[in-house]
């Protein structure tokens, strides 16, 4: 098993978990990808003139999308699978950058030349979501009306926001339809989306460690994030651009709280217990136990690269989805619209997405008489489960590619 | 014990409408199913708990669940499926009657097949002193999968208390054979095609 975790030599120092973005890891564990994995990759720019008009009644005028691909789109054109990102995910699926050989994919276990989303079969898309921080237009992008920064300005964006943005980019790039919509948690909601809502152009969808819709209790956890960021002294309403400042504490604060729910009671039991950071006990609030150097060290690190803005937008989406609405609450009837074949899977110890909530989706789908397949797959990790190694679980989705025909 | 096993699979066939919604409790690697959906045009699901043959399924191109089935079909809805398949499985399943119950719930009918503890070679052995091993009682008591023994006059007796009713049976003896006379006794494995009363 190859978690982030196995691949950090301690705690305090460990390699921040692959949905970071700049999922760093060492120079040599670089090399060997580059050597068997996907090698360099480039990030691409698409730009939509067209006015995007949003679900919360805004528009954004026009758009930029970042994204990259990995492999060759066939002839056909029939090999295209897009892989959505969560909440802190970008567009860099897999592979590494000239310039940049440590910043290896955030699902670059998954995708790559004879990996279980095989790139010498599909041409695989990751694309960063609108709202984002890693180069679309977001937030942190400047408004060519006021030549300013968007931040509180940007529109609130919603999953099927980001679907009819992304049908932009497939039509740019002259795909029909997908052979699969992929994603985990934030990711897996936009699969789902896309079925829903572009029934025609998704041939598979694959929703995993997701849900039909959160609970209070994840609604609970988003919005103590948010208030963490909202009441930081330097989130200036969402203006912090124009006082060269960053709501460091609020966002350190959001990634430490959302950390600890991905992850399982067992495994920061196992990885940290009550083991303490220096010799003795120091009797004041200074960093004792391992689990707090962790924690700290991996919100510091976040709130280095990610935009405080983002990370409100994005968790809204989160509370937000809930496509069954559409239909009365009845997620069956809603499901019946998608033409897509699925694969659910969620993992035992995730309690933010648990596998109840992907149960729901899959008796949604058996009422509305879809083709679905879903696994549970045993793991000790949590809702980080979805970017690990497992071998069941990479297994699974490597036997369901192969069966995918192009 | 493959071409009986096939046989199984025509008996469970024959009984299967075209084109029938099928769920097949503890499908293994979804070759019944296969073969449903070849012979009868089934659209089917499997379910199964072991990660090696929710593998399988996928594998080969089956749509599988994967359900602890001692927990009850969660959120299945009433009569949601023509028929509920469950072949050689009920003996290794502790929850029997709910198990039972579910499988009529979910399906307007059910299929099961499972071994005969009291055929006459598995009585010879306890006769002698040792548990049953045969073809359809192939482990050793040490090893074996099953939780749950039981005859087909102990099956009927259940069938009754849960007014199920037996719409087909076929009982069968160690060749693959039809057995007419003395099931119970001459019996290795039975196949029954179960309904609601009404």
């Amino acid at each position: 098993m190859n978690s982030s975790w196995d691949r950090a030599p301690c705690p305090v120092e460990a390699a921040p978990f692959a949905d970071r973005p700049e999922g760093r890891i060492s120079r040599a564990q670089a090399w060997a990808q580059a050597a068997t994995g996907i090698g360099n990759v480039t990030v691409q720019h698409a730009h939509f003139d067209q006015p995007l008009a949003l679900r919360s009644g805004g528009v954004v005028p026009a758009y930029d999308l970042v994204y990259e691909t990995y492999g060759t789109l066939n002839a056909a054109k029939s090999n295209a699978v897009l892989v959505c990102h969560a909440l802190s995910g970008s567009h860099h699926v897999a592979g590494t950058y000239a310039d940049d050989l440590n910043n290896l994919g955030w699902w670059d276990n998954l995708v790559g030349p004879g990996k279980p989303l095989d790139t010498d079969k599909f041409f695989v898309v990751g694309v960063n979501n609108l709202g984002g921080c890693h180069g679309s237009t977001g937030p942190k992008t400047v408004n060519r009306q006021t030549g300013k920064p968007w931040g509180a300005e940007f529109p609130i964006v919603t999953v099927i926001d980001w679907v009819h943005s992304q049908v932009r980019l497939t039509d740019l790039l002259g795909i029909d339809s997908w052979a699969a919509v992929m994603g985990g948690s934030l990711g897996g909601m936009q699969a789902l989306r896309w079925s829903i809502t572009y029934p025609q152009r998704v041939r598979h969808a694959l929703v995993i460690a997701a849900a039909p819709r959160l609970t209070a209790q994840n609604i609970a956890f988003n919005d103590v994030a948010r208030q963490a960021i909202l009441t930081d002294p330097e989130f200036h309403d969402g203006h912090y651009y124009d006082f060269g400042v960053v709501p460091r504490r609020g966002l350190r604060l959001a990634r430490m709280l959302g950390h600890i729910t991905y992850l399982s009671d067992d495994s920061m039991a196992a990885k940290f217990g009550r083991e303490l950071r220096g010799e003795r006990l120091n009797f004041d609030y200074d960093v004792e136990f391992q689990i707090e150097s962790y924690l700290r060290y991996q919100g510091d690190r976040f709130a280095t690269y990610f935009d405080a803005n983002t990370y409100l937008l994005m968790t809204k989406a989160l509370d937000y989805f809930d496509p069954a609405r559409e239909c009365d609450g009845d997620l069956s009837a809603t499901m019946a619209r998608a033409l897509a074949k699925f694969l659910v899977v969620s993992f035992t110890t995730d309690w933010r997405f648990s596998p109840a909530r992907s149960r729901e989706i899959v008796t949604a789908l058996l009422d509305a008489r879809k083709d679905v397949t879903y696994a549970e797959i045993a793991s000790p990790h949590g809702h980080d489960s979805f970017l690990m190694e497992y071998a069941q679980y990479h297994a699974v989705m490597r036997a369901y590619f192969d069966n995918i025909r192009v | 014990m493959l071409a009986a096993d096939r046989l199984d699979y025509q008996v469970i066939a024959s009984w299967v409408p075209q084109d029938a919604r099928v769920l097949d409790l503890g499908c293994g690697d979804g070759e019944l199913l296969a073969h449903l959906r070849e012979t009868r045009g089934a659209v089917g699901y499997g379910v199964e708990n072991d990660p090696d043959r929710v593998l399988g399924c996928v594998r080969n191109g089956i749509s599988v669940l994967q359900i602890d089935l001692e927990q009850g079909l969660y959120g299945f809805r009433d009569a949601s499926f023509d028929v509920v398949v469950m072949s050689d499985a009920l003996q290794a399943l502790h929850r029997t009657e709910k198990v039972l119950r579910e499988m009529l719930r979910v399906g307007a009918e059910a299929i099961l097949s499972f071994p005969n503890f009291a055929y006459w070679k598995h009585r010879r052995a306890i006769m002698e002193g040792h548990m049953p091993v045969s073809d359809r009682l192939p482990f050793q008591w040490y090893d074996t999968p099953n939780v749950r023994f039981f005859t087909i006059v102990d099956f009927d007796a259940l069938c009754e208390k849960l007014g199920l009713r037996v719409r087909e049976r076929l009982v069968l003896d160690d060749q693959g054979r039809p057995v007419e006379e003395e099931p119970n006794f001459l019996g290795s494995f039975a196949l029954y095609r179960l309904g609601r009363d009404s």
